[in-house]
Formats: C-alpha cells, structure tokens, sequence
C-alpha cells in the first residue's frame, strides 16, 4: 500500500489542477522534479458502461432557432390557421414573452419542406447542404424547457438549471471524464455571429460553477489573442520567456525541499502547461496550412471568424483531443424578419459549414467517436410577432427541435412531435435534462452517479430529472 | 465513493491549503485517497454514541431522502428524522426503532438483511451503508437510540476553558481548547513561527497587503514582550483592514457592478461598497451592521449612511430583457433574497425548499416563501432599470443640517410676526371674491386605456363621455379618487398608446365664464356638463400653461371632465382654474362672518395670508432660497440603489413547486423558520426589521456560531464546522464544539465586536504556529483538523493583484469610490450587447488601484481576477475555490498588468539598492518575499540576469519593447538593456509560488 504522504500528494495534484492535460515535466527531470504525475483522469473511472463516444462537438444555435422553419415545418393546420387568432386553449395560463398584451394570431411555416434522404426526413429548403448527411441525424422534434427568456433558458440549457453558479455541461464532462489533450484545455468555446442582432452569451454558460476553475471552458477568440493571456509580452522572444519560466521552475523546486508543499509540484506543472499553450494555441489556430479543399468543404477563409472557421477548428481540437468543443452562433433570435434573416443569414451561415463539418469528421475516422449537437435555447412561437417591423416569432419554451449526429446515434430518425399548431410538444415529450442524460450516457456516464456536494447536497447536471432518450440511441 | 461520505472527514483542503475549494471537491479527493478514509473508518468505535456527530450523519446521508423532513417523499410512514416517529408502530406493524433492542428494531434488521430486497438503503438507489456505520447505529439503538437536537440549532453555552496549558504555546483561552483537543488526538503543537513569516501572514490575513522590508526589520528588532500585540493593532487600526474583509463581505451579498442576466447593464452602488469597508474600519458592531443593512431604511432618525447599507437588499441580479415577465422575475428576485439572507446570516440552505420541503433541514416550503414575504416591501422594477435614490453622505448630512435649522429658525420668525393690521384689510379686499368664487372637488381618475394607436387612444370612448359613471367599471379599471392631483403642477401618466381621464364637479354660485389653463402630452379633449368644449390633438412634452379654455358655468353643480392621451414615451398633464386663486377651504371660511367662524376656519384664514401676506414677503423670500439650497443639496447627492420600503408589500403565496403561474397556493406572511422561532412574534405584519431582530436576537443559535467560524476560516484556511454556508443536517459538526460555542458566545457577550473577536484569533498561539508541517504530523492529520500547524495557501484573487502592486510601489491606495477599469484584453466584452459596448481603460492612478475596485461585470469577470477564483458574484460565495490552472501562470507571466509591476519593480530595484548584482537580488527578495536569499537563489538569478543583459544589450528593440508594456512610462535615466534584464528577474520573482502564498 502506498504511504499516507503519497497518496496525499497524488490527491493534491489531481485536486487541484492538472484537468488542463497531461503533463509530462520532461524538461524538470533534470531538477529532480520528474514524478509520476498524471494528468487529470476524472472521477467516473471505470467508466459507468462503455462509452460510443468520446468528445462532444455542441453547435448552439443562441437566440432560440424556430422549429418551424427547420425541422418541424410540416404544419398543415397551421397553415390552414395562417392570420387567424391563435386558439385561446393554448397560450391561456401560458408564459408569454415579447407577445405579452398583443393579439395572438398564427404564422404559418415561412418555407416548403420535403423528405430527404432515404429515412425521408423533413426538413425546409433553408439547408441544401445538410440535407446531404440527414441520414446520419436523429432529430428530436420534441423538446422542451422551463425558461421563456434568453438568459435562464441558456443558462438551463448549458446548466441543467437557471439559477446561477451551477457547473456547466462541458465543466461535468471534464470533471467527470478529464481530458485526453496534451497540451489544450479539455474544455473550448468559440462565438460567431450572422443575422439578427446578437444574443449576449455570459461565461456562465461554460462556467465551472461550484467545481474548481480547472474545469471551466476556455473561450478561443478569432480576434486579439485567442487565449487570453497567452502572448508572450512585447520583447520577450521564446527563449527568453523559456527562461523566466525555468528560473521560476527550479525556484520553486528549491522550495518545495524545505516547505514540501505540494501545492508546488502543481504549480510547477501549471506552468510548464501555460508555456506549451503559448506554442500549442497558435498551432492550433493556424489554419494556413489546411488545403484549400478543406477550406472550400467549410465555405471559410482563415482568420475570417465564421461560424464555418469556429467548425474547422472543432475538427483540429476533436482531433488534438479536446474533450467539449462548444460552438456558439448569436444570430437566432427572430422577433422580427424571420424569413429574411433564416433565408439570408443565419441557415446560410451555418449549412454548408456543418456538412463539412460532418464530412471531415467522418473521412478522418473521427465522426464515429464524435457526439455532434445542434439546438438553441428553445424555439419560436407559432404565432406571430408583427410589432418590430416583418413578421418574426417570439420566445417559445413548449416545443421546439434539435438534432443529434456521430457516434452511438441512431443516424436517419426523428424523436417526438408538436401538435397541429407547433405549440406544445406532445409525444415522446423531451426536456433539457433529458438531453443532457444522454449526452452523458454517450460518454459512458450514468447521470445519476455524476455528482459533486455543494452546501450539503450531492448535486449533478440532470438536477433531480432526466431520461435517457433511448429511441435515439444505435 | 459513497461509504465515505458519512465519515467525519471534516473536510480535506486543510493542511497547507485552505478552505475554500475543499468542499466541492472533496468527494474526488477521496476516490484518489481512499486509503486515508479507511483508515479513518477503520477507527474504534466510540464507547458512547453520539447522535449529532455519529449518527445524524448517516441518516441523513442515506436515509433523508426518502424517510426524512419532505412529508411529501415520506415513504412508508417513516422518518427518521424524529425520535417519536423513528419508534412509532408504522401501518405495517414494526417499529423502526426499539431502544435497547436490536431484535424488535426493524431499522437494525433493514439494515442487515441478506434479502436484497429487504435491504435498506435499496439496492437500486446509489447509497450504501460501510459495516462501521452498521455497527454504529446499532450501538446507538442497543444505547437508547436517543436523538439530540442538531447541534446548530442549540444555543451556544460558554464553557470554561480547559485547564491545558504548555508554555511558549498557550496565548490565551482559545489555545486552552485546541491543547485539549491535541492531548485527546495524541498531537503537540508545533513551534511558533518566525518573525518574519508572521509579520507577513498577518499583513496578508490583516490588510491583504504585504508587509514592507522596513515594517519586517522594525517588528524583528523590536525586542519588547509586547512586539507581537502592537503589530496587530496597528494593522486592526489599518484603513486597508477594512478593505480586505469588505472583500470576504461583498462576495458573500454578492456586490457587482452590473445586473447579471442578458444584457447585464451597468448598475450604481459603490456607496455600499463604501459602506461596508467603513462598517469593518469603524468596527460597527457585527448586530448593527446586520440591522443597518437588512432593514437600515426602516430606522428611527435613519442616516444617509443607513439609507446607503439598505442597498443589501438591492444586490441581486435583476434583468432588462424584452419579453421577460415581471411576475416570474419578482418570483425569482424573491428567491435569491431568501437564499442570500439565510446563507450570509444562518448558513441554512433555505434556498432548497423553493420547490419543496426541505430533504435534510426541518425547513418547509411555506418556511421559503413566508422568509421571502420579509422583501414583499421593497420597491423595484420587477423588469427594466432599477431606480436609484439620491442618499446624503455623511458630509452632505451636515451641510443639510445647516441648511434645515436656518428654515427652522426664519419659519419661527415668520410665525412670530404679528400680521393683523394687514389680514383684516386683506379679508375685507376678498369678501367680494370669495362670494363670486367657484369650489372645485377633488379629482377623480381612471386609466391608461390601451389602444392600438395614438389616434384611438385619442379619439376613442373608453368610458361613456356624455354621462360619467363613477361606478362603473372598465375591465380591470375603476374610477379612484385622486386628491394627490394638486392643481397648478405637472403630473406625469404612464402608458404609450393609451388615454386617461381625469373627472371633478365645479361648484359656482352664479352663472359665469371660467378660464382654464391647461399642459398636455399629449392630446387632451375636454366635456363640460357633457359636451365637449375643448379638443387639441398635438404631441409634445407637458409643461404649465400651454393652452388657454374659457368655459361657461352654471350655477350650481358643473360636472368637468378631462381626457390626456399619449402616443409614446413619457406622458403627463397639468390643469388650473385661472380664476380661483384661493383655496376652497379658505373662499368658504371667508365666506362665514368673523365672529362666526371655528378656531380651525380662522387659523385656515391666517395661514393662507401668512403665505402672501406683503409684510412677510422678506421673509418668505429667504425661506424659499433657502428651500431651493436643500432642492440643489439634495440633488447634488450621489445616488444609491437602496431598499425603498412600499406601504403596501407584494402579496406572497407558495408556489407549488416553485411554479409562479401558479395562483393557488396558501398566501403568507412574514414569518422565520417555523423551529427556529424565537421570542415573542410581532403585532400585525412582521417587517424587515423583525426578521433583523430576529437574526441577532441573543438565543438565536445561528448567526453569532456562523460568524465567528467564518472568521476563524480567514486566518486558518478552514472553519471549525464545515462547509461554512451549511449548518444543517448535511454540514460536519464541528472539529472542537466546545470552541466554537465558546467564540460564538464571546462575540455576543462582547457586543459582536469582530475587531475583539479578530484579535483574540491572531494572538492565539494557535494562529502564531508555523505552517511547516512535519512528516509526522502530515502522515497523521494530512488535513490539520486537530489544528497542531498553520495552514497554507495561495492569496486570493484581489490579493494577487494587491500585493505585484504593492511590492513594485505602483499602488494607489485611495480608499472607496467608483469601480476602475485597469487593462483587460481588447475584445473581452465582444459578447455583450443591448446596448453593445467595449471596455475602456482608465488612465493615470486608476490603473493601479486595489483588485476590489476593479469593475466587476458579472456576465465578463475580469479576467484576470477571475483566472484566481474570483466569483462572478451572481450568487452568494462563502468559500472561494482555490485552484492551481494554467491560466493563473499565463496571467503572472503575460498580463500587461503583471510586466508593467516587473519593470516598475526592477526600476526600484535599480534605484534603492546597489550596484552589485547579490545587493540587487537580495533587495527583490526582501522586498517581495521578506526573505534573503539563499546562495542557490542567488546563483540561478545572477545568471539570468547576466544572460538577459547581454541579449538586451544586443538587442536594443528588444529592450524598447520591454520597457514599453504598459501605460507608466520608464525612467529614462536608467539604463534601457539593465532595465529589462532587471524586469526579466522581476517577473521571476513576481511569479514565484512563494510570492503568492500566504503562509
């Protein structure tokens, strides 16, 4: 059995930081530094069953995309109902956002729909390019959320709740699973924007809540530097700051012999970590060298900051082992112009980018370990909003759709219904936690048996709820 | 992983390390040191149980949830929470509890059962009972099974210190108990820490500063008996003390600078940062500050400074967000006050029982709301921006003071002159007017109407025009008397695309003309005796006396009516009779013969000729200057977001299941926790006030216990009962009760004097250990819950960026005031809109001041500071996480921030040491570290530092380069290669471990 001190030691380190990847301290050896530490291998070990993936691509579609016209458009009744007032036996007692105190009247699907691919799928004519993979998509045309406004549906949706200060899903994961980069944070978020007046999104969507701040997701910026903090200051070439950081290193090693803290050997390694990224982000972010092909799969230029650059750097982090690679797109929030805006901006933006995504992923062998998910907060009224010029939808949290793609997702389905009007979800009904319990169970975690305690209570992501949706599920 | 959790493991983050992340990770640390806990577990079982550390534990761990406190989950008919219910016959004839029999007890048998389905916990829930918690209930059922009420919710007694003493260790009575405890657990304390070390963890823990070389040497020389006590008086007499425990304070009420949902805008409110850093400096007894700030507003006589901590109640997030429904977010504002209040003062989860009863605590649902009823008073916008108040400081006080006894005295004045002679000419002058003067009635009103548009709103009828019906109602409008409608001002309307009307009776005793003067925003129409008279479709902005109508009296009764609509934006009217110039109550006391008239008629009389009495227009004058004086004093003062309390307080029901759609539940009222009720309940509705009396009230078991633990975790790195925001039934009783209590007790005894209670903490011998620990004593309490060490740990976040400042000398230590912008990496704020917007900078001695001061945008922490676990203050945080990442290291070694203090340092370096590079180094570590350094030390830097001069030298844009990092321009005088290989040992000093730990 290993001594108290040692065991200690190890629990300190795993404790308090080595999430960030693994470390291998080659360059401390010399110092006598070089222990056997390991990076941050997470708390569900074994895993709670076998895993179908191990990485999550989450393309979050922020301002809540409409359901109606993109996956759930076949609404013959409402067309029917088009301008006509929304039957009162729906929205009575109901939250009502911006359409509070205004006549409810029905829209009706802006764009035709067809089958696509052999599954026959429904989709609108918004997304020629996607419609190329729809047999690999499991679209849940069911979901639903408890929260009306951006900021506590995203907050429920990145959460598992709306009150504050509670780990996001991407922070569980790298709790839960650690990280298999080795030199990249586990845990990444990259933000573009196209249509509609952008949604603000807060760190608290990839916060780390209660959990230690190791396990938070670190923001890629296409402009500036795109980890904070990660340049070297002016007139400190390579070299140099190499040797601020190895005077620090063999410092702090010198005091590690007389204090033996082992908040040090940590320390240590933090830093050797920080001087990887300052080579690794750069690395990552230089795209000039992938073939203009693949740029042309993406439909981006380098450095242009689109939502199709933010999709090829998801296939370069999943493929340097980044654990959560979260993807926000600001443009969805149609109150007004929804044709307009999901005809020229948002679906564009976004279609071609997404197949080649798909695409990539699979040529490259990734996609079958590669959990991909597209959905927003949560989806737009059926009736209309007229009061900010061209008619748009408001904020609706009864029913809206998602798709799941990669691996261990039955490719080629769809999950539950709305009823006649797009209104409420109706069969297979399926809430937040309900994705969130799956996502997990991709990543062979049990949901119930995820948990941290905080102020008395074992917490975990899925709160007190959650069902897997096991229609979805190869 | 679950065996361990009913174990006391007290908490794990203790030795060398501190409080804060310990909790939330805790049960992680334990899958990596599952050796320590069995070998905790393996420990003898104790002779005599004890319920509230061996057995609450375990029920309420694995059996709550199902058999506890939620009446609504109970399964079975059992609790477990409760003697009588634990021994009560359930419906299937057992009896959970048999004391002093382990064969009639169904517990022991469920417990033990080999049938997997008989078997308690059940095998399909994730919990597991160890065969040393078996073994401890069943001794606790074969010793009685007897339940103690939880420790916290027992008041604290003082007990006399044991008679444990060792000399050189022993300060005063707190070492007493620790020794005790020590004797008990097999440990000795470890020996006093040096001079230096202590002088620099007390700065820290004191002031978040460090200490200065001269401070060091001057405490290390100081040979008197005496030397330790001084220094910590002069840092509890620091003004930086009370910045540094305004840091612990304003993360607990989460104090930010924006409102945290969606848009996060900007909010104003460091007057109560301000507030709360003078409170601690001025040692504002620990009962007033609770009072000032959970109900300050509600004071007799209250202060400016009083009105400023109300704005306690002001803290949480609010939202702006188009679309959000007021209704929900008063629920949540609601909420987040009662999660706040109970955690700051009690370290109760009350927050839990939003939903439902609470699983472990004896706190219901109808406990939530009726605590949230306390906050149905205070005013706010439930979506949109709150209203700020205009608050007197203590200055502006004074100078109101001056302004109030002048009109004081000139109102004595005015009073005092006699004015006869001239009132009775006056009456006389006014007979004859009174006689042809009309009376006109009180307003009443209705409204705003909607409408489509601002031409329906105008034109439209919304109520029958030709013949008001005062009785009638329309929708969810009624007409409502409205004296408050004075003629002769402006008043203002609410409502875009909407109408108001406005009704009052005109008495005249003869047929005549009467000229109107009317304001508007926007149209008006006006109906005399039904008919419409006036029409006027026009927007603008309202002001006095922009149109003119003459209508037609009749004698008698006039019936009036006045329509205002409004298309958008602000709205308001204004109406004056012309030729009225006296008050009703006057023309009809005039009316009366003198020797007629009651008391009250004349003093009317004599009061309304005070008012244009020519004789006292001197005197008027000067008063009305003077008025106007306070006008602008007040208007002049900075404004607060403070607690405004309504006279009629927001109804409050239990929302089943935390549902704010639902409009069935029970309405409450004010009320605390229903078992923690104390004294004598108030006549009538309970305030804010109540529920503060309540909070310090001398038998309430809580918060004096909760406060002193706190403070005992900010110079120990853990409290004595963990967590330290959970005293219930899923906290771990404390490490040395006997202490606590004896603390909680002093604290109250002392008239919660924190100052005394800090005191008595850092002049413990406990507290002046070293924090090396020795192997021995690292192998056998790795965590130091047995407290025969210091404990150490990294600064915090503020701390970080407090002391690179302070060592370089760039800091600017001006107190309070505004929040700064020092760097923040271009681009940061890019996810922020409505309105969007971009971090700007300050300039000058702004970007030097402390961490605290730095603006604090909840949704874009700056991150920096957020890099060190500084929270986003959404929510309350009693224990910060105390991570060791990456990004820390990328911000010591990259920040603008961190390379501008490196070169400023090394500038200071070059300057007040030597010319020998030894002397030089020697004087970065003294000055940062407090140390000298050791020939090893000295080696490695000497050598960088030659190295780095060389390349700069070669170099010489290099060097520009370096020197150019931040807004402070280099010392031209100096050497430009020197200065930036000295800025390369800076940043290696700056970034050392040691530098930023406290220890």
């Amino acid at each position: 059995m290993q001594t108290v001190t040692d065991i200690n030691r190890r629990a300190f380190i795993g404790r308090s930081g080595l999430g960030l990847g693994a470390v291998a301290l080659s360059s401390l050896s010399a110092l006598g530094a070089g222990r056997d530490l390991e990076r941050w291998s997470g708390v569900v070990r074994p895993l709670h069953h076998a895993a179908k993936v191990k990485r999550v691509i989450y393309l979050y579609m922020s301002g809540g995309p409409s359901h109606l016209e993109t996956f759930d458009a076949n609404k013959p009744e409402l067309v029917k109902m088009n301008g006509q007032p929304m039957p009162a036996e729906f929205t009575k007692g109901q939250s009502i956002a911006q359409l509070q105190n205004s006549r409810l009247t029905c829209l009706r699907p802006q764009f035709p729909f067809k089958k696509y691919g052999q599954s026959g799928t429904e989709m609108t004519s918004l997304f020629p390019h996607l419609t190329k993979h729809v047999d690999e998509l499991a679209v849940i045309r069911s979901m639903h959320t408890d929260a009306i406004n951006h900021d506590p549906a995203n907050t429920l949706m990145n959460t598992g709740t709306t009150i504050s200060g509670r780990p996001s899903m991407g922070s569980w994961i790298q709790y839960g699973l650690g990280s298999e980069a080795e030199d990249l944070p586990g845990f990444v978020v990259l933000s573009s924007h196209a249509g509609r007046s952008p949604q603000p999104i807060s760190t608290r969507m990839w916060h780390s809540g209660f959990l230690p701040s190791q396990f938070q997701g670190i923001q890629l910026r296409s402009t500036g530097d795109p980890v904070m903090y990660v340049r070297r200051p002016g007139g400190v070439d390579a070299g140099r700051q190499r040797d601020v950081v190895d005077a620090v290193q063999q410092l702090n090693n010198l005091q590690l012999g007389t204090t033996h803290d082992p908040e040090i050997t940590t320390r240590i390694a933090q830093y050797e970590m920080a001087f990887r990224m300052q080579t690794s982000v750069p690395d990552l972010m230089d795209v000039s060298k992938e073939p203009k092909e693949v740029l042309g799969l993406y439909g981006c230029k380098p450095g242009d900051g689109s939502f199709g650059s933010n999709c090829l750097l998801a296939r370069r982090l999943a493929e340097r082992g980044v654990r959560f690679i979260q993807l926000y797109h600001r443009g969805w929030d149609h109150h007004n112009g929804i044709v307009n805006f999901m005809k020229n901006h948002c679906c564009p933006s976004v279609d071609q980018a997404i197949a080649g995504l798909i695409t990539d992923l699979k040529r490259r062998g990734l996609f079958k370990d590669t959990l991909i998910v597209w959905g927003g907060e949560f989806g737009r009224t059926p009736m209309a909003q007229t009061s900010k010029g061209s008619a748009g939808r408001d904020h609706h949290m009864k029913g809206f759709s998602l798709w799941l793609a990669g691996g261990g997702v039955k490719g080629g389905v769809t999950h539950g219904t709305t009823d006649d009007l797009g209104y409420n979800a109706e069969q297979n009904r399926t809430h937040v936690n309900d994705l969130h319990a799956t996502l997990l169970h991709l990543l062979g975690i049990d949901h119930t048996r995820l948990t941290t305690r905080f102020q008395g209570r074992d917490f975990r992501l899925t709160d007190v709820a959650g069902k897997l949706i096991k229609p979805v599920l190869a | 992983m679950i065996e361990q959790r009913g174990l006391r493991v007290y908490d794990f983050g203790v030795q060398h390390k501190a409080l804060i992340m310990m909790k939330t990770t805790r049960w992680f640390f334990l899958s990596l040191i599952l050796p320590v806990a069995n070998a905790l577990a393996e420990e003898a079982l104790p002779a005599t149980v004890d319920y509230n550390r061996d057995i609450k534990p375990i029920l309420s761990n694995n059996c709550y949830a199902c058999h506890g406190p939620d009446a609504k989950q109970v399964k079975g008919g059992l609790r477990l929470d409760s003697f009588k219910s634990a021994t009560s016959e359930l419906k299937s004839g057992e009896r959970a509890i048999v004391p002093k029999d382990l064969a009639e007890s169904a517990l022991v048998y469920r417990i033990t059962a080999e049938d997997v389905d008989e078997r308690m916990p059940p095998a399909d829930s994730i919990k597991k009972l160890t065969a040393r918690q078996k073994e401890l209930l069943k001794r606790w059922v074969a010793q009685g099974g007897e339940y103690a009420k939880h420790w916290a919710y027992v008041a604290p007694k003082k007990a006399v210190a044991p008679k444990a003493v060792q000399k050189g260790f022993t300060q005063n009575d707190i070492d007493q108990f620790v020794l005790a405890q020590m004797k008990v657990k097999g440990f000795t304390p470890a020996k006093a820490a040096d001079k230096r070390s202590l002088i620099r963890r007390l700065s820290f823990d004191l002031t978040g500063l460090p200490p200065t070389w001269a401070q060091v040497q001057a405490f290390v020389n100081d040979k008197s008996p005496d030397a330790y006590g001084k220094l910590v008086d002069r840092l509890l007499a620091s003004k930086h003390y009370g910045e540094r425990m305004a840091v612990y304070w304003l993360d607990m009420v989460r104090y930010a600078d924006t409102i945290g949902y969606h848009s996060d805008n900007h909010e104003t409110k460091p007057l109560y940062r301000e507030y709360v850093i003078n409170a601690f400096n001025d040692n504002k007894p620990f009962d007033q500050f609770t009072r000032e700030q959970i109900a300050g507003d509600l004071l007799k006589d209250r202060t400016g400074t009083q009105l400023i901590a109300s704005g306690y109640n002001r803290l949480n997030m609010n939202t702006r967000e188009g679309g959000a429904q007021p209704k929900e977010y008063t629920a949540k504002y609601l909420a987040d006050r009662v999660r706040n209040a109970s955690t700051v003062w009690m370290a109760s989860t009350l927050g839990c029982s939003e939903c439902h009863d609470h699983k472990f605590d004896p706190f219901t649902s109808k406990d939530f709301y009726s605590f949230g009823a306390f906050f149905a008073d205070l005013q706010e916008t439930p979506v949109g921006a709150q209203k700020a108040t205009k608050v007197p400081l203590p200055r502006d006080e004074k100078k109101l003071g001056a302004i109030e006894a002048d009109i004081v005295v000139l109102a004595k004045q005015l009073e005092g002159t006699d004015v006869s002679t001239g009132q009775a000419k006056w009456e006389a002058s006014q007979k004859a007017a009174a006689a042809n003067s009309v009376a006109l009635s009180p307003w009443h009103r209705i409204g705003p109407f909607a409408a489509p548009n601002f031409d329906q709103a105008h034109a439209k009828s919304f109520v029958n025009e030709a013949a008001v019906d005062l009785k009638k109602t329309h929708g969810k409008l009624k007409w409502a008397e409205a004296k408050n409608l004075a003629d002769g001002k402006v008043h203002a309307l609410t409502g875009a695309n909407s109408a108001h009307y406005f009704y009052r009776t005109i008495q005249s005793g003869s047929v005549r003309p009467l000229e109107l003067s009317l304001g508007s925003d926007d149209s008006f129409r006006i109906w005399l005796n039904g008919k419409l008279v006036a029409d006027k479709k026009i927007g603008r902005g309202v002001a006095p006396d922009q149109d003119k109508v003459k209508v037609n009296l009749v004698a008698g009764e006039n019936k009036l009516l006045l329509k205002v609509a409004n298309g958008g934006g602000p709205s308001g009217f204004y109406f004056k009779a012309q030729q009225v110039t006296l008050p009703g109550a006057v023309v009809t006391a005039l009316k009366i013969e003198g020797a007629k008239r009651t008391p009250a008629q004349k003093a009317v009389i004599a009061a309304h000729y005070r008012t244009l009495a020519p004789e006292l227009a001197t005197l008027r004058q000067k008063i009305s200057t003077k008025n106007a004086e306070k006008t602008a004093a007040i208007n002049a003062n900075s404004t607060s977001l403070v607690s405004v309390s309504m006279a009629k307080p927001r109804m409050v029901r239990v929302l089943a299941r935390g549902n704010w759609l639902d409009d069935t539940g029970e309405i409450v009222q004010p009320a605390v926790p229903g078992y923690l009720k104390l004294g004598k309940v108030p006549e009538g509705r309970a305030s804010r006030m109540n529920l503060a009396n309540w909070i310090i009230a001398r038998d309430n078991p809580l918060t004096a216990r909760v406060m002193v633990n706190r403070l005992w975790a900010m110079f120990h790195g853990r409290g004595l009962a963990m967590p330290l925001d959970d005293f219930g039934s899923q906290g771990t009783p404390p490490t040395h009760p006997a202490l606590l209590d004896w603390l909680a007790v002093e604290f109250m005894d002392k008239g919660w004097d924190v100052k005394h209670m800090v005191k008595l903490m850092v002049t413990s011998g406990t507290y002046q250990q070293t924090s090396i620990a020795s192997k021995a004593g690292m192998e056998t309490d790795p965590y130091n819950f047995w407290l025969a060490r210091q404990g150490r740990w990294r600064l915090e976040a503020e701390m970080v960026r407090d002391n690179a400042l302070a060592v370089s000398g760039l800091l600017v230590k001006t107190i309070g005031g505004p929040s700064v912008k020092p760097y923040q990496p271009a681009g940061y704020w890019a996810h922020l809109n409505f309105p969007k917007r971009s971090w700007k900078a300050d300039a000058g001695d702004a970007l030097y001041r402390r961490g605290m001061y730095t603006y604090l945008c909840r949704t874009f922490m700056h991150p920096s500071l957020a890099a060190f676990d500084a929270p986003s203050r959404e929510e309350c945080t009693v224990e910060r996480v105390r991570s060791n990442t990456p990004q820390q290291a990328l911000v010591l070694l990259n920040d603008p921030t961190y390379v501008e203090t490196a070169r400023i340092f090394a500038e200071r370096i070059l300057h007040e040491s030597g010319k020998d590079v030894e002397t030089r180094i020697a004087f970065a570590y003294q000055q940062a570290l407090h140390r000298n350094p050791n020939a090893k030390e000295l080696i490695l830097l000497t050598a960088l530092a030659a190295k780095h001069l060389k390349q700069y030298q070669a170099d010489a844009p290099a060097a520009a380069a370096v020197l150019k990092v931040g807004a402070k321009p280099a010392d031209t005088k100096l050497d430009k290669a020197e200065l930036a290989a000295w800025t390369s040992i800076a940043r290696v000093v700056l970034n050392l471990h040691e530098n930023i730990t406290r220890n």
